[in-house]
């Protein structure tokens, strides 16, 4: 019973993996043939960017969802995870390789500069530390420090979703949306967080 | 000159053959002045002919982009935010009829008809464009020289900058009423005199061979080639001479990010990006077609226009 359970979550595993990488592959296809538009770099550098993003925030829904509907899905969490640190690391190898075509020069200028990439690149390296312990053998040789580890996944949230709203020219409704998403999870788990008094007033 | 197939029915379908017929004699005599607006179903958007005369300031050995990229590729606002938008939402705008004031600290202010404009004596100019967001075309644009209009309207000796106003029209401008203010309309943009007077800028009326599309600015706008295409102002219903720099629209928003000048410059990074290199647009090839080109000062035209700054500080007034 548990072993088949166990097996089916692998299964949906896989499928996540394979399901979620489907932008990333559609749009390199797209992009390798001439038909992902007029700016072809620009275009998949920023649908890699945005699906990092969404990954981040939808792993960081699954907590909330269980606690508000009891739907659990703490199981598919690292896939989630690791999928958006996959395209954050794309986007990054398309800013590199494809927009910069690998000039040291401006992509020092850039991080070393700019706000606006600084974030991005404190969003990635958080990501990376992340995904870099996300494997049972660092949760058990980490023990309590693992959970405060990953307590950055908020920093990287807020950090992106900036970095976001500053990707333009002007303040776009949809960006502040995601802010506004992630600072709402935020709160949830501040909330959650706090110390409860006796009788909580029902939600 | 080469003929380009503009993705739109064909004059022929929608106007009775005979009528279109003499249109085309007209246009070819170059005597469509006053008349076209006549002919045409008045308010019109359909692509017509022009006929111009290749200019002497072409840039050599320049490529234009394609024309499917011109047009689909844009920043307008006025129709939102995506650079597929204009060519989308742009179908209900109307260019005619359509005026342009001249006005301000001129001798003879005058009123230009758009048939006025597309009457004159036009010119084919093939510019670089480089945008400020670090993407680059070549787009073979059909106008005359704006001090040929200027000159008509007799500049006091108190002008010194030139005020350009965009038209307002939400109900054909969709992105002129958006959820979040993005810039104040009307778009406005200004020029120095002595630059507005450069034998380079131009009033486009058109671009490959025929009217500008409703997404390129219909039906006139203002073309610079050394500076960074939003100080391109499309779709212009006022010229105003003043003697004080002009307000212009991105400076007004992000003024540490858009100077009035917005002369192109390697050396000035946007705060966001840098400026020093450019994505050409519809190179074709993918991914691997286009790699990054180096940008030039003053967007290639520097021997022309630096001397326009001599002794001024282009970090300070970028
Ligand atoms: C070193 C790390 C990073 C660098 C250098 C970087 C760079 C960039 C650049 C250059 C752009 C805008 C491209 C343009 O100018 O048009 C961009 C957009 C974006 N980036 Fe990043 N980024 C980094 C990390 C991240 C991370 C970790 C995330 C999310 C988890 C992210 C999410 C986004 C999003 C959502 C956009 C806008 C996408 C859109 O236009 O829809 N970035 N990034």
């Amino acid at each position: 019973m548990a072993a088949r359970r166990g097996r089916s979550a692998g299964l949906i595993r896989l499928a996540l993996y394979g399901i979620g990488l489907v932008p990333a592959v559609v749009s390199f296809v797209l992009g390798a043939t001439n038909r992902l538009g007029a700016d072809p770099v620009n275009t998949f550098e920023r649908t890699l960017g945005l699906w990092a993003l969404r990954f981040l925030i939808l792993s960081l829904c699954i907590t909330p969802l269980r606690d508000l509907t009891g739907v659990n899905l703490v199981r598919y969490r690292r896939a989630v995870g690791l999928l958006a640190f996959w395209y954050a690391l794309f986007h990054l190898s398309a800013y590199v390789a494809l927009d910069q075509g690998f000039d040291l020069h401006t992509l020092l200028a850039d991080v070393t500069t700019r706000p606006f990439i600084i974030l991005g690149m404190v969003a990635f390296t958080i990501l990376s530390a992340l995904a870099a312990t996300s494997n049972g053998w660092a949760i058990r040789r980490l023990g309590r420090r693992w959970k405060a580890l990953h307590r950055w996944v908020y920093a990287a949230a807020i950090c992106a979703a900036i970095h976001f709203i500053l990707s333009f020219k002007v303040i776009r409704v949809e960006t502040l949306l995601y802010g506004l998403v992630v600072a709402a999870l935020l709160a949830f788990r501040v909330y959650r967080a706090a110390p409860r008094r006796a009788k909580a007033p029902p939600v | 000159m080469r003929v380009f197939r503009y993705p739109s029915p064909p004059p022929s379908s929608i106007t009775p053959h005979a009528l279109w017929l003499s249109r085309r004699d007209l246009l070819a005599a170059g005597a469509a002045a006053g008349l076209v607006g006549g002919i045409l179903p008045s308010r019109a958007a359909r692509a017509v002919d022009l006929a111009a005369q290749p200019g002497p300031l072409s840039g050599e050995g320049l490529k234009p982009t394609p024309l499917r990229d011109v047009t689909h590729y844009n920043n307008f606002y006025e129709f939102g935010l995506e650079k597929t938008d204009p060519a989308e939402r742009s179908g209900d705008f109307h260019p005619r009829p359509w005026t342009v004031r001249v006005e301000g600290m001129v001798a003879k202010p005058r009123t230009y008809d758009i048939d006025a404009l597309l009457g004159r004596k036009l010119e084919e100019r093939i510019y670089r464009m480089r945008c400020v967001e670090a993407w680059s075309m070549v787009i073979p644009w059909i106008g005359f020289a704006l001090r040929d209009l200027l000159a008509e309207v007799e500049p006091l000796g108190s002008a010194k900058y030139v005020a350009f106003e965009s038209v307002v029209r939400p109900s054909e401008m969709p992105g002129q009423g958006g959820v979040l203010p993005v810039l104040d309309w009307p778009y406005v943009e200004g020029l120095r005199l002595d630059e507005a007077m450069h034998p380079l800028t131009i009033l486009a009326v058109g671009l490959y061979g025929q009217t500008l599309p409703n997404q390129n600015g219909a039906p006139v706008r203002l073309v610079v080639p050394w500076k960074y295409g939003f100080k391109g102002i499309k779709s212009i219903v006022r010229i105003r001479l003043t003697d004080r720099q002009p307000r212009t629209s991105w400076n007004v928003r992000a003024p540490d990010e858009y100077g009035f000048y917005a002369n192109v410059n390697p050396a000035v990074d946007h705060p966001r990006w840098s400026q020093a290199s450019e994505r050409p647009i519809g190179a074709g090839g993918g991914f691997f077609g286009a790699s990054r080109q180096l940008t030039l000062p003053f967007n290639g035209y520097g021997e022309q226009v630096a001397g326009l700054y001599a002794g001024m500080d282009l970090r300070r007034d970028f």
